[in-house]
């Protein structure tokens, strides 16, 4: 009885979950460099967070951050710091805030927005307002992230 | 372990200047000649100390096919410029050689360009051009089109080894100013300036590629990416595309000042003209 209810409710909660529309670019609320609020309700695959950070046309964070929780991939881009042992650095609000829109946390940083879909200049023909990544793959790599602590 | 020792290498990098990658302390010597791949940056140029010659910074066997002309498969352009320079095309019966016999005696001009010309800027590109339409009453070329990138090789070599040395005072300095803006603006989904990458990283890896300071005096130059000539602009708009930004119209004015500015920054650098890069 009370294990069925249980799952009545987690069932219930998992469908609006799933229904919520996700927080809009323009409504992400930061405060103190973080952002407190998931994105979408739905907490991050880091499995999928992990095909982010690397994919090219995801994140390409590997572009700029050496990951050495990647080293099957041959090239590891030194624009940015080392990406191992972020997690024991920054809370999952900070590193939510630095995905979402870095120039919130590092001023002038050469790092994109990738939850952004407004204010460029000249964006690409068929990139006009819209975000680098979906609201839900910035949850899965942040899940991800998160996963990168200091031994 | 490995790996690690692979990684610890990677960080190492950026910190011990240009010595640190492979081929930095490499000569640029072609027929014997040693062209001047490091400068000190023009005092226009104030957030550089040093300016560096994209051919640092590609790797040994890169640098190597631009030794030795045989061997430069941008030469094969030139090979086929010079056939196109006496060839007659347009209404009015000439060739290029109708009216400037000797290709040699373009010695020079590439390091000057692009220079302002009554209330315009033009580029090697449109005084080809100019001669094509107003004295020998041909068809303009395509601006990054395989005929123009041979000609503005054919007649970039003349100058080879020679200082880049744009004018950027009285006239021109309006352009100049414009292309400064555009080099420092943000622009695009990813959000970058040309600085971003070419000043504030340069000889660090991003992703695959080594990053140099994205000078223009091996231009036009063959990529053994897609194995022909590449012009400037052509260049300009690949690296706006890559971070997503509409480009500018190839041969328009922001990429002719663009252009402008950034071939200031190279002053003092040898002409390289055909170059190799990957
Ligand atoms: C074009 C380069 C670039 C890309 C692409 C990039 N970053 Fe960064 N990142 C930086 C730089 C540079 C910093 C350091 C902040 C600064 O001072 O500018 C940084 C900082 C960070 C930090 C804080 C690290 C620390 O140890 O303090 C995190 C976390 C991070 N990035 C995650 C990501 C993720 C996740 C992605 C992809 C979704 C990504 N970055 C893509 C350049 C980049
Ligand atoms: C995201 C990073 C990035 C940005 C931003 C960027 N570039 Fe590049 N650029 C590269 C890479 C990578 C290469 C190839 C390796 C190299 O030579 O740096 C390159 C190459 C070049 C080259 C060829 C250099 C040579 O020796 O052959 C030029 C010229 C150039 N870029 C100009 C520009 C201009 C102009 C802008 C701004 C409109 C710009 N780049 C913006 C990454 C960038």
């Amino acid at each position: 009885m009370k294990i069925f209810s249980l799952i009545t409710v987690a069932a219930v909660f998992c469908a609006s979950g799933a229904k919520a529309e996700p927080v809009a670019p323009s409504d992400v609320k930061f405060e103190d460099g973080a952002v407190v609020q998931s994105l979408t309700g739905i907490v991050g695959d880091p499995a999928e967070g992990r095909e982010v950070f690397k994919g090219r046309k995801l994140g390409n964070c590997l572009a700029c951050h050496v990951n050495a929780d990647m080293p099957e991939e041959s090239f590891h881009g030194e624009v940015g710091p080392e990406i191992a042992g972020v997690a024991s650095r920054w809370e999952e609000a900070q590193l939510r805030a630095i995905v979402v829109n870095s120039k919130m946390v590092f001023e002038d940083t050469i790092m994109p927005s990738f939850y952004r879909d407004a204010g460029y200049t000249r964006p690409l023909e068929g990139f006009e307002g819209m975000t680098i990544l979906t609201a839900q793959q910035v949850e899965d790599v942040i899940s991800y992230l998160q996963t990168l602590k200091e031994d | 372990m490995n790996i690690k020792a692979l990684l610890a290498g990677i960080t190492c990098f950026g910190v011990a200047g240009l010595a640190a990658h492979a081929g930095q302390d490499a000569k640029l010597s072609i027929d014997g000649e040693v062209l001047t791949t490091q400068a000190a940056a023009p005092a226009h140029t104030e957030n550089l100390d040093e300016i560096y010659s994209g051919w640092l910074f590609r790797s040994g066997e890169t640098q190597a096919l631009q030794l030795d002309d045989f061997d430069n498969p941008g030469f094969v352009f030139v090979d086929q410029a010079i056939d196109e320079y006496s060839k007659v095309d347009g209404s009015a019966g000439k060739s290029c050689a109708s009216c400037h016999e000797n290709v040699e005696d373009f010695a020079g001009l590439r390091p000057t360009l692009p220079r302002v010309e009554g209330a315009e800027l033009v580029s090697m590109e449109d005084l080809i051009n100019n001669c094509r339409t107003e004295r020998m009453g041909a068809e303009p070329w395509k601006w990054s089109g395989g005929k123009m990138t041979g000609m503005t090789a054919l007649i970039g070599v003349q100058s080879r080894g020679l200082p880049m040395s744009v004018a950027i005072d009285g006239a021109a300095a309006p352009f100049w100013e414009k292309g400064k803006e555009l080099y420092y603006k943000r622009v695009g989904q990813l959000d970058m300036s040309c600085s971003n990458c070419h000043e504030d990283n340069y000889n660090k890896m991003i992703r695959a590629d080594h990053l140099s300071q994205g000078q223009i005096n091996g231009f036009p130059t063959y990529r053994l990416k897609n194995a022909k000539l590449n012009s400037i602009h052509a260049r300009f708009k690949g690296c706006m595309k890559n971070i997503r930004a509409q480009p500018f119209k190839e041969g328009g004015d922001e990429f002719k000042s663009l252009e402008l500015y950034i071939a200031s920054r190279a002053e003092g650098l040898a002409v390289e003209t055909p170059s190799v890069r990957n």
